[in-house]
């Protein structure tokens, strides 16, 4: 595996605007991939930091994502839950290029994948 | 960049909350500059009365410490006292000669105590209560001397007094009014109080007249002499009389002063815009507010313009008052004298050894006021029912007995918070006990009854627990907190509400998400997880075959058109018409289960059978393989028709409710509404369907059908009341169709039709379906012209603008 390098996932028209796609990965939980109104592309860990909720399957609305379990409202960039309440879900970085999506091969290959 | 220099005047709650908002969402902007009169950080005055009764510490109340301003590059001139302001050269000059520029000035400068201008009046152990200082000067009295006397007997002179007794003194409260704080309570509960407080051994003088404070040997006030001749000694007397915004400053400064400092929306003054000026000291729209909650908002709206927003605009509070003698529940809300105006009527419940007291005044079938002793529970709910103008003639007579009498659940049946112990559970929707919210209310400071919700999730979700946190808010932090804007923003995106949302839909005609956002000058650029369903919900509701769906805004459920469970995965519910299946369905289903290893399958309140545990990237094979309708059970939307067996087999039947039943389904499936939608046929009047809970039941009697609207078997259970008798089966359809039309184009989103109809009374529902016959058959049929070719969502993708995409997953290429 090459560690240092980019992996074409889609491109950003296969993310629906304001929507998701899920990746699968070989291990650990999924990662999503979300595109807003203005092309942006953001990734992170398809859970939610409050009680594992599927991120990939909320609203999506300038630079956030509202959980579909219990409307927790988590920041794209960040990972990070709108205060007060407390969390974060794991961020994968993003490369868009010429139109295709790239994640880390590396990330992808190290970050939580032992996640329950 | 050089920062804009931002002077404050002014050291208290409201200006510091400004500053708090304005750090929030623009920290770099401003130099800030604060002087404040008082010795100290910003503390919560409130809690001052707590402090006098020894229950807390002064060091327990300081809201800000003096790290906070040194952490936040604040400069703050404590101790001295604004005496100058030069608005031409922008220079504020406090007493000791100390001068600072401003930018932007913001005037805090809070309320003074009204002196009573008798002789006597500035005698050593004379004093108002008002700050620390006088808070620490009773402290210091109830050492030294026995007698006390408290001029005034509203909120701070009974605080006052009964701080002063619990610290031993002998205490006289002296009030000029004919019965205690009667700017809050009526007669009678003015005189329960009183009552209560001798009990507890306060004397009281009601209707005396002060005439002037009597000087001893020492020069120290020795006695109070009344008009009638009477003299009363002590050693301390406190006024208490009421309070005056504080704008001699202001005055100075030659801004507009009438009842306070004039401001507009935007809490800026009216005279200069570089000023603004935020708490009692302010007059917005001819009121000076007195309470936290108000005062709080008027800071956000500052704090928005002062971060160059500028779009936040204030418009004004409803108050309610919630008094804290500890021990005593006081509330009061509107017109609570009521006889004394034209047209109001009242319902009075008065039990004067039990302690309790209640009194509704009703105006033209509206609560427009409420004051209640002894048993204060209901009082936000009263205050709800007030603030919304909701017609309360058809709960008039369970109106008195409280929320609970509606039925209400969650909190075992817990009426007062004081009494309840720390481990019992205050919230049942989300698991909270009290002594989580007390903790959280001490450690995070809050204030609000939102706030709290937002920290702990108490009263988040159902919302029939917010009497209680009410009460525990305010016997931790003390006060009143209750007060709410007068009308509801629909959400954080807009100061818009759903009725006026949906209002600006019809009349201009608006098709997209975007349009309105446009047109309704939305602050987000794409709205949030809120506001996108309700208005894609108006739209396609508003212009059926014109405005077009947006999956996108809507919730997960109703964009897999499958249920989401709190593992991720969904549950899949075939629609059955009127509860019946047939053998092949049945084997279908257990094909199904078998083939996609579906963990649970359950039956359904609903006469239906559910497959829970199925997998996202199933859900298609499962629809294929069922080959059964979408029950629509994850959607706003018609749900189930319920039914009795009827008349075909039940020896009790007089009527065929199954078919019935069917023939509801069939015309009524894929019906969005604002939201979920049951029915419900039973064939006699035994009602086996349970039709009385549901949103239109139907039940059939020897000569016809009755039908039965707006009731609910959730968290409070709600009895459906009775609309109309029909002879035939069509006119079952034509009714029940008009109905749920009109709920469908009037209802705001996630309103169920019990809310529906009690916002606009069941008189108003009957005028439009029962007197009007042309308008409802045009409901009826604008209802059927929306339902009309509209797809099955299990099996017409394209149609129903299913986006296939989101079943299957994207995948990692694996290196060789």
């Amino acid at each position: 595996m090459k560690m240092n390098e980019w992996t074409a996932i889609c491109r950003v028209e296969d993310i629906p605007v304001l929507g998701s796609r899920r990746v699968a990965r070989p291990r650990g939980t999924d990662v999503a991939v979300f595109r807003n109104d203005r092309d942006q592309v953001f990734a992170l860990l398809d859970r939610c930091p409050h009680k594992g909720g599927p991120l990939s399957q909320g609203i999506v609305f300038g630079t956030s994502v509202a959980c579909p379990l219990h409307n927790w409202t988590i920041g794209l960039d960040d990972g990070c839950a709108n205060a007060p309440d407390q969390g974060c879900a794991q961020r994968f970085s993003v490369k868009v290029e010429n139109g295709a999506v790239f994640l880390s091969v590396l990330e992808l290959a190290s970050l939580a994948t032992d996640a329950p | 960049m050089k920062r804009s220099r931002l002077v404050m005047v002014g050291n208290g709650m409201a200006g510091v909350r400004t500053i708090e908002e304005l750090l929030k969402i623009a920290p770099e902007l401003y130099e800030i500059t604060v002087f404040g009169a008082e010795p100290h950080p910003n503390y919560n005055r409130i809690l001052l009365s707590p402090v006098l009764a020894g229950e807390q510490t002064l060091d327990e109340i300081v809201l800000n410490s003096w790290e906070w301003y040194r952490d936040n590059r604040i400069t703050l001139h404590a101790g001295k006292k604004v005496v100058e302001v030069d608005r031409v050269r922008r220079v504020v000059r406090a007493e000791d000669g100390t001068e600072e520029e401003y930018d932007r000035l913001l005037l805090c400068t809070g309320s003074n105590p009204f002196i009573l201008p008798v002789p006597g009046k500035d005698l050593p152990g004379v004093i108002a209560y008002r700050d620390i200082a006088d808070t620490n000067a009773m402290i210091e009295a109830s050492r030294k001397y026995k007698k006390a006397v408290v001029i005034g007997g509203g909120l701070l002179g009974l605080e006052a007094a009964n701080g002063l007794m619990l610290r031993g003194m002998a205490v006289t409260v002296v009030h000029v009014m004919p019965w205690l704080m009667e700017r809050q309570l009526d007669d009678v509960a003015g005189k329960l109080l009183q009552k209560s407080l001798e009990d507890r051994g306060l004397k009281f003088m009601i209707g005396a007249h002060t005439q002037e404070l009597v000087a001893g040997p020492a020069g120290r006030v020795q006695a109070v002499k009344f008009k009638d001749g009477t003299v009363v000694d002590a050693d301390l007397v406190v006024m208490a009389v009421g309070i005056r915004p504080n704008t001699e400053l202001a005055e100075e400064m030659k801004l507009h002063v009438n009842r306070g400092i004039v401001v507009h929306d935007t809490m800026q003054t009216v005279t200069d815009a570089r000023i603004y000026s935020v708490g009692e000291c302010a007059a917005h729209r001819g009121i000076a507010y007195g309470l936290v909650a108000p005062l709080f908002e008027q800071a956000k709206v500052a704090a928005n313009h002062l971060a160059q927003f500028g779009i936040g605009r204030y418009s004004g509070s409803l108050t309610s008052t919630k008094l804290k003698v500890t021990g005593i529940d006081l509330f009061s809300c509107g017109d609570f004298m009521g006889a004394a105006s034209a047209g109001t009527e009242e319902i009075v419940m008065s039990d004067p050894f039990g302690g309790v007291y209640k009194k509704l005044v009703i105006k033209d079938d509206k609560l427009v006021g409420a004051c209640l002793y002894g048993d204060t529970v209901d009082g936000s709910w009263y205050f709800k029912l007030l603030r919304e103008g909701r017609n309360v003639g058809d709960i008039r007579d369970k109106l008195m007995f409280g929320e609970s009498s509606l039925g209400d659940s969650g909190h075992e049946g817990h009426t007062k918070a004081a009494s309840m112990p720390a481990d019992a559970e205050v919230c049942g929707c989300n698991g909270v006990n009290k002594g989580a919210i007390c903790k959280a209310i001490k450690e995070k400071g809050l204030f609000t009854v939102d706030e709290v919700r937002k920290h702990t999730k108490a009263s988040a979700s159902c919302g029939s627990c917010t009497g209680l946190v009410e009460q525990i808010l305010m016997a931790t932090a003390g006060g009143d907190y209750s007060a709410a804007p007068k009308k509801k923003a629909m959400c954080g995106c807009t100061d818009h509400s759903h009725q006026e949302v949906r209002d600006a839909i019809r009349t201009h005609k608006l098709l997209t998400i975007a349009d309105t956002f446009s047109f309704m000058e939305w602050r987000t650029p794409n709205g949030c997880a809120s506001c996108r369903p309700a208005v894609n919900y108006y739209l396609i509701s508003t212009w059926p075959k014109q405005a077009k769906d947006d999956p996108q805004s809507r919730y997960i459920n109703e964009r897999s058109h499958a249920n989401i469970q709190k593992d991720g995965t969904y549950s899949v519910i075939p629609r059955m018409w009127g509860g019946e299946t047939t053998a092949n369905e049945l084997r279908r289903i257990a094909d199904v289960v078998d083939k996609y290893q579906v963990p649970t399958v359950k039956v359904t309140g609903g006469q239906r059978i559910d497959l829970l545990g199925v997998k996202k990237e199933d859900l298609p094979g499962v629809w294929h393989d069922l080959g059964m309708p979408s029950g629509h059970a994850y959607a706003k939307a018609l749900r189930t028709v319920k039914t009795c067996v009827g008349s075909e087999w039940c020896r009790f039947g007089t009527q065929d409710s199954t078919q019935m039943g069917k023939d509801l389904e069939r015309a009524l499936w894929r019906m969005y509404a604002p939201h979920k939608v049951k029915l419900a046929v039973s064939g006699c009047p035994r009602n086996c369907a349970e039709a009385g809970i549901k949103d239109v039941g139907v039940i059939g009697v020897d000569s016809g059908w009755e039908i039965y609207v707006a009731g609910n078997g959730g968290i409070k259970t709600e009895v459906a009341q009775f609309l109309c008798k029909l002879k035939s089966a069509a006119e079952v359809l034509e009714y029940s169709g008009a109905f749920l039309q009109l709920y469908r184009e009037e209802g705001w989103y996630l309103e169920r039709t019990v809310h529906y109809v009690n916002r606009v009374g069941l008189d108003y529902v009957k005028k439009k379906i029962l007197d009007d016959p042309e308008g409802r058959k045009a409901l009826w049929e604008r209802l059927q012209f929306s339902l009309d070719g509209e797809p099955d969502p299990w099996f017409e993708f394209d149609k129903a603008r299913v986006d296939m995409r989101q079943f299957g997953k994207l995948a990692v290429e694996q290196e060789a």
